[in-house]
């Protein structure tokens, strides 16, 4: 066991994925000598050099289209995007080629691409570096989707996201990157593509992934505090979505709340509450109800505080679940 | 600016041209010619020595080449005229500069095509009816691109170049020495992609040839409204050589790309070559052009194709005599037969074969879907058997 950081948990698994796989390689803008502007692959291109850990030109859509070919070639390139709301200009790179080739090519050819995003709001940022687009990529098939919340899942989730066979992105919660935890060094303890009870409740079921799992296990500590039992689930895969352990959960508390960042309009949340209303119908008690941004650009840093849905946000949702 | 000084209707060409060839006319570069328009042969000191290999035998071999994709071309569109295909992108005008280029590849040398390369495709052994299967609505794909390492057609305009970058990075990776080539065409020079790519082969100084035909059209809009300088000269501003080449020239299309594959071959980096042709006919079976151009523009292209240039060429050299050229058409019409059956006996994949291919490895959703489309489906079946029975 060893106690780190989510970003350093995730420079760990590179490394461990560029030693033990030689055709792993690291593409991205500012990833070499400075180690990202997070500092995630800080001091991998001293130790794996310059053409497996590659400074590239400023172009998101370069990137990403390069990593493809690079991919028809048997390399697994690992994409580095410095930014949630930077990676439009590669969004058509990975919508319209990225995410069919497979289909296309009848299966004759893949794209074992993983694209690593730092994403979500909190760090008091100007506009572009706050965002939550996952939902834009999650409605995309031959997409792979990721989310780790805490340092032995981010550990392992970045090696399990690059063995795939499949592109795989990864969106880190940047505001998380400092958190700290145990990794197991010797066993990822399930499979990246799968969501986890992190608490276990009889009362509610609250969804959450990335940064707002603290959130949730916080808000359900409070409402245990007021005589509510919460089970809370680290989703951990936005594509596909493990709608079993969320079944499973909510037939046992009949109350399901789902939490993210992104605008609720369109989002995650949406697809869960629909999904889950269609298989355990009988099972809930109360609407499914969700908790998360409103539908507006991501504001600015003096307001955020009001747009992420916090601890009051997610008891107030329960409190209304509850009263059905 | 005001607006007196805006061209006065989107395609008025004239004026436009008039703006091009005002700013500098020593920035016009020369465009390599072999073989002339009368059939006659041209000396050029850098590029001849690239097609003096080129003996009557081959000669006749890009001519017969050049022949049976025009009458592959020409099938193909009658064959959407007839409903079997749901569009056709025709080549017509473009053999030269795709023939030209593609029989200066060697094998371990990767294409990525746009969606018109049909002459390039069969330079490579490619069996032509399987880039029917795109058109006629059976495949997304319709060949493995590793078995002549010729890729997928790819219809969102310059994506492929990024491909082809990547391609050629992980070649310089792994030592080999083929050549990645990006096919492209003036339309697409527009787009964001073709400029990333650039960046990051000069940046990488990767063995990449970008092969843009140059064909005059982006569906109705002309290459004026693209650029204001030669598409070639835009190479100097990437740090790589531009080679503008007479597109409907097979002769020198074969040369300017042999060269252009050694310079990339041999680790000194990308190169870019502009084939000015024409595309005469329409830009899909669509598209109209008769909306957009005039007849005196293609009254003119006409006299520089690319077939009768090479025809007349070989004829009054002694090369080729009638019974070459009808042994061709034979071939051809046997070629258009061939096609036209396989066409006709193309039918749609099964539906679940679009369910396995959205992912490499198992993923939930798409075997749930799966599931609950077969039960459908066998509902439908239970049906049919219970009607019988009554």
């Amino acid at each position: 066991m060893a106690n780190m950081t989510i970003a350093k948990a995730i420079t760990a698994g590179l490394r461990e994925t560029m030693k033990n796989n030689p055709k792993s390689m690291l593409m991205g803008e500012d990833i070499g000598a400075l180690g990202g502007v997070y500092r995630v692959t800080e001091g991998l291109q001293a130790e794996f050099g310059k053409t497996r850990v590659v400074d590239t030109p400023l172009a998101e859509s370069g990137i990403i289209g390069t990593a493809i070919g690079l991919a028809f070639r048997g390399y697994r390139p690992i994409c580095e995007i410095q930014f949630d709301g930077f990676v439009f200009p590669g969004f058509n790179q990975i919508t319209t080629q990225l995410a069919k080739i497979h289909a296309r090519s009848s299966g004759d050819l893949s794209a074992p691409v993983v694209i690593r995003i730092p994403y979500g709001g909190g760090i008091g940022s100007i506009e572009h570096h706050s965002e939550s687009p996952e939902a834009l990529f999650a409605h995309t098939a031959g997409l792979r989707i990721i989310t780790p919340s805490n340092p032995h899942d981010a550990y392992w989730m970045i090696q399990q996201a690059v063995e795939s066979n499949d592109p795989v992105i990864v969106f880190e919660p940047k505001r998380r990157y400092w958190l700290k935890g145990e990794v197991d060094t010797e066993s990822p303890g399930q499979d990246a593509f799968s969501a986890k009870v992190v608490r276990e409740g009889t009362d509610a079921t609250i969804v959450a992934y990335g940064p707002l799992v603290p959130v949730a296990l916080a808000a359900a500590q409070a409402a245990e505090d007021d005589g509510n039992s919460v089970e809370v689930i680290d989703l951990r895969s936005i594509s596909p979505i493990d709608f079993d352990t969320i079944t499973t959960s909510v037939r046992k508390t009949g109350h399901l709340i789902v939490t993210h960042e992104a605008p609720t309009f369109g989002g995650v949340g949406g697809e869960i509450a629909a999904r889950i209303s269609e298989r355990a119908f009988f099972s809930l008690e109360a609407p499914v109800l969700r908790v998360g941004g409103f539908h507006m650009p991501y504001p600015v840093a003096k307001v955020e505080e009001h747009y992420l849905p916090d601890i009051d946000r997610l008891l107030e949702a329960l409190d209304r679940s509850l009263a059905y | 600016m005001g607006a007196e000084h805006l061209p006065t209707s989107e395609f008025d060409i004239e004026e436009l041209e008039q703006s091009m060839t005002s700013s500098d006319p020593a920035d016009a570069p020369e465009m390599v010619q072999l073989l002339a328009s009368d059939g006659t042969l041209r000396e050029d000191v850098q590029y001849g020595p690239y097609a003096a290999h080129l003996d009557g035998e081959a000669l006749r071999g890009l001519y017969r080449d050049m022949f049976l994709v025009r009458r592959f071309d020409q099938e193909a569109v009658a064959l959407q005229r007839q409903g079997q295909l749901v569009m056709w992108p025709p080549l017509l005008g473009q053999e030269a500069a795709q023939i030209g280029s593609g029989t200066a590849l060697q094998a371990n040398d990767y294409v990525f095509p746009t969606y018109r390369e049909h002459g390039v495709a069969l330079t490579r052994g490619l069996e032509l009816s399987a880039l029917l299967k795109l058109f006629r609505g059976v495949s997304s794909g319709g060949w493995d691109p590793r078995e002549k390492n010729f890729h997928l057609y790819t219809l969102v305009l310059a994506a492929q170049t990024l491909h082809a970058v990547g391609y050629a990075m992980g070649l310089q990776r792994d030592s080999e020495d083929g050549v990645s080539v990006a096919y492209f065409g003036d339309g697409a020079s527009s787009e964001g992609d073709v400029h990333e790519s650039m960046v990051f082969a000069a940046s990488n100084q990767s063995p990449v040839v970008f092969f843009c035909q140059n064909n005059h059209w982006a569906i109705s809009v002309p290459t004026e409204v693209q650029s204001r300088i030669p598409l070639s000269n835009r190479a100097s501003g990437y740090g790589f050589p531009g080679i503008r080449v007479d597109g409907n020239d097979v002769v020198a299309v074969h040369a300017v790309m042999r060269w252009a594959l050694e310079h990339a071959r041999s680790g000194r980096g990308p190169v870019l070559i502009e084939a000015f042709t024409y595309r005469m006919s329409a830009h899909t079976t669509a598209d109209d052009p008769t909306k957009y151009r005039l007849s005196a523009e293609e009254d003119a292209w006409k006299e520089k194709d690319p077939l009768k240039r090479l025809e007349r060429y070989l004829r009054s050299s002694n090369t080729a005599d009638d019974s070459f050229f009808e042994q061709v058409e034979v071939q051809g019409d046997e070629l258009a037969a061939k096609v036209r059956a396989e066409v006709l006996a193309m039918t749609g994949p099964e539906m679940v074969q679009s369910f396995n291919n959205v992912y490499a490895d198992p993923h939930p959703l798409v075997a749930e879907e799966l599931a609950w489309h077969r039960e459908y489906e066998a509902g439908f079946a239970d049906a049919d058997e219970a009607g019988e029975n009554n």
